[in-house]
């Protein structure tokens, strides 16, 4: 190349000694301004591949044979068990559960946690102190408070206690006993815990706002309600895009708190994918049909995550 | 901006109310540990007449929490050093480089973000224990290494793009190998965001609850979640003894949370940029 454009007029090697051009420089110039080692990522993906991509594809080759978790070899069984799934109505009623639990934690959580930040984000004396206080049962291990919010729900606990003691003995309740009840009071732990997680995304992208557009729109006279819809909001869109994402993958892979709370009960009334899989794998040494039902579960998880980032990719850009 | 005013003072009353309803359930977690085991009949919600940190002291012990404390240290020492010096490492090609291959480790990276662990967690098991690796803390190790790249790998990437390369390239002028110039200048220079990857991995690797019930049952090397998931099983009534259990086994990640929570908005802040 670059002889070829070489001036005519610089004394002209004979032809037949025209080198070609040192390689090395050559390349360097056609990629990137510094060559940093491809190999840097093959540690990584190792151990990405040898913990995630290749137990993940033998689980989805296994939904389709009989094996039992014990046996070297195992027959091909082709959609059996994806048959089976169509008729098992408790794994209808689960992947029900599943998808209720994960939409109402997307929406509590988030509206939750935009209020707080809000809140937080102002000049009260105690913004600090409640920002680092807000996110703290985000840190706690979901163990603990399961079982912290087991006792609280009993019967005798303390919700039914303090509800007594402020005059409303009427509302209190069975909460994770009573069937219709049980699934929204897993949702309230939930939002407990994670509403503190959302605040602080939407922290960060209210504090990437510039100062000086608040003024601004002080100064054309916008109030708080105003000001938020046509400024704040469109401007929150990347830490809105991030936190849906994180609560509905996490509302749809849900498993600790459920299993430590209820179990899945009472009668299946808070049985979801996770907790179904758990039992039809380790309970039952259904081996191959549990991992039938996580192919359906990472479907969903892939499906309803590719709609929502689709979505919030657009409003992104028309904001 | 505007001073202090009575409406600022409106909403941070209404602000400390809300952190009162956050804090509820602490309350009573504490109200309940301190609480002499014979002392029963009393309502939830009151504070022991004479409290007792007796409950502590025998929750250490016969929930075995001391070695549960120490393994669930080494396992989430390991998997985070391990993670942090990996995934920056994998991050620095990814985010440098713009051709074809780099864009697809990156999507497979991504991928990983997707994939619910019940696809992965049968298979793996049973690869663990043909390797005769069931009972062992390096099997953990291993699996959140594996499992937590990917969203390490994000941030790293996102904040590597950000990241002026006037300093790797006086390095890499100087003379310096590729790999010394990633120790020596790239890994300082990703501080801001090794913090928060630090924190987000201790608290996904401390707690995570599935992996070691199965992975380690019955072996005695036991981690603090399901330290106390047994414990609590063996004393179930026993509420004062339960939430004292409870209590220390979430103070090493609540001391971690409170020594770095600068790092956590600031990280988070950064990410968004990416």
């Amino acid at each position: 190349m670059e002889t070829a454009m070489a001036p005519k007029a610089q004394p002209a090697a004979p032809a037949g000694s025209a080198s070609p051009p040192p390689p090395a420089p050559a390349r360097r110039f056609r990629t990137d301004r510094i060559a940093v080692p491809w190999w840097f990522v093959l540690p990584a993906l190792a151990f990405f591949a040898f913990a995630v991509l290749v137990p993940s594809a033998r689980g989805a080759v296994y939904s389709f044979t009989d094996w039992d978790g014990l046996a070297r070899s195992s027959s091909f069984v082709g959609l059996e068990h994806y048959r089976s799934l169509l008729s098992d109505s408790g794994a209808r009623d689960a992947l029900v559960h599943t998808l209720l639990i994960a939409f109402s934690v997307t929406v509590v959580q988030n509206a939750v946690g935009l209020l707080l930040a809000l809140g937080v984000n102002t000049r009260i004396r105690s913004r600090n102190v409640l920002r680092v206080f807000f996110f703290a049962p985000a840190v706690i291990t979901p163990v603990v408070t399961a079982y912290l919010w087991k006792y609280l729900y009993a019967p005798e606990g303390a919700i039914n206690a303090a509800l007594d003691a402020l005059g409303l003995g009427l509302l209190t309740q069975s909460w994770l006993g009573d069937s219709d009840l049980a699934l929204w009071s897993v949702v309230a732990v939930i939002v407990w815990q994670f509403s503190g997680y959302s605040m602080v995304i939407f922290l960060a992208g209210l504090q990437s706002i510039p100062r000086e557009i608040y003024e601004a729109s002080d100064m054309d006279g916008a109030g708080p309600v105003r000001r938020f819809w046509h400024i704040v909001r469109p401007m929150l869109a990347p830490a809105f895009t991030i936190n849906l994402m994180l609560s509905l993958i996490g509302g749809l892979k849900l498993f600790d708190q459920v299993w430590v709370m209820t179990q899945g009960g009472p009668g299946g009334a808070t049985d979801t994918l996770s907790t179904v899989i758990y039992r039809e794998a380790f309970q039952f040494n259904a081996f191959a049909y549990s991992t039938a039902m996580a192919v359906v579960l990472t479907l969903f998880v892939i499906v309803l995550s590719g709609v929502q980032y689709g979505y919030l990719g657009r409003q992104e850009r028309n904001s | 901006m505007k001073r202090y005013t009575w409406r600022t003072g409106l909403l941070e009353a209404a602000m400390i109310v809300a952190a009162l309803v956050f804090a509820f359930p602490v309350y009573v977690l504490f109200v309940q540990a301190l609480r002499p085991v014979d002392d029963t009949g009393a309502s939830p919600l009151v504070p022991p007449a004479s409290p007792t940190l007796d409950n502590f002291a025998q929750a250490w012990q016969q929930a075995s929490l001391g070695p549960a404390v120490l393994n669930s240290a080494l396992v989430t020492a390991a998997s985070v050093v391990l993670l942090v010096v990996l995934s920056a490492l994998a991050a620095y090609p990814i985010a440098r480089s713009t051709r074809g291959w780099s864009r697809a480790v990156f999507a497979l990276f991504m991928l990983g973000l997707l994939l619910p662990f019940q696809l992965a967690l049968i298979p793996l098991y049973q690869t663990m224990r043909d390797l005769g690796l069931l009972g062992n803390p390096i099997a953990l190790i291993i699996y959140y290494t594996g499992v937590q790249m990917p969203f390490s790998v994000f941030l790293y990437t996102g904040f590597l793009r950000g990241l002026d390369r006037g300093y790797e390239e006086a390095a890499m002028m100087d003379g310096a190998s590729p790999l010394r110039t990633f120790f020596s200048v790239v890994l300082p220079l990703l501080r801001p965001i090794t913090g928060t990857v630090v924190i987000l991995n201790v608290i996904f690797v401390w707690n995570d609850f599935l992996t070691p019930l199965l992975y380690l049952s019955g072996s005695g090397n036991q981690t603090i979640p399901v330290a106390l998931f047994g414990f609590v099983g063996q004393y179930v009534s026993q509420w004062p003894l339960v939430f004292a259990g409870l209590i220390i086994g979430s103070i090493p990640v609540l001391t971690v949370y409170f020594a770095m929570q600068k790092r956590v908005i600031q990280g988070f802040a950064g990410g968004l940029k990416g």
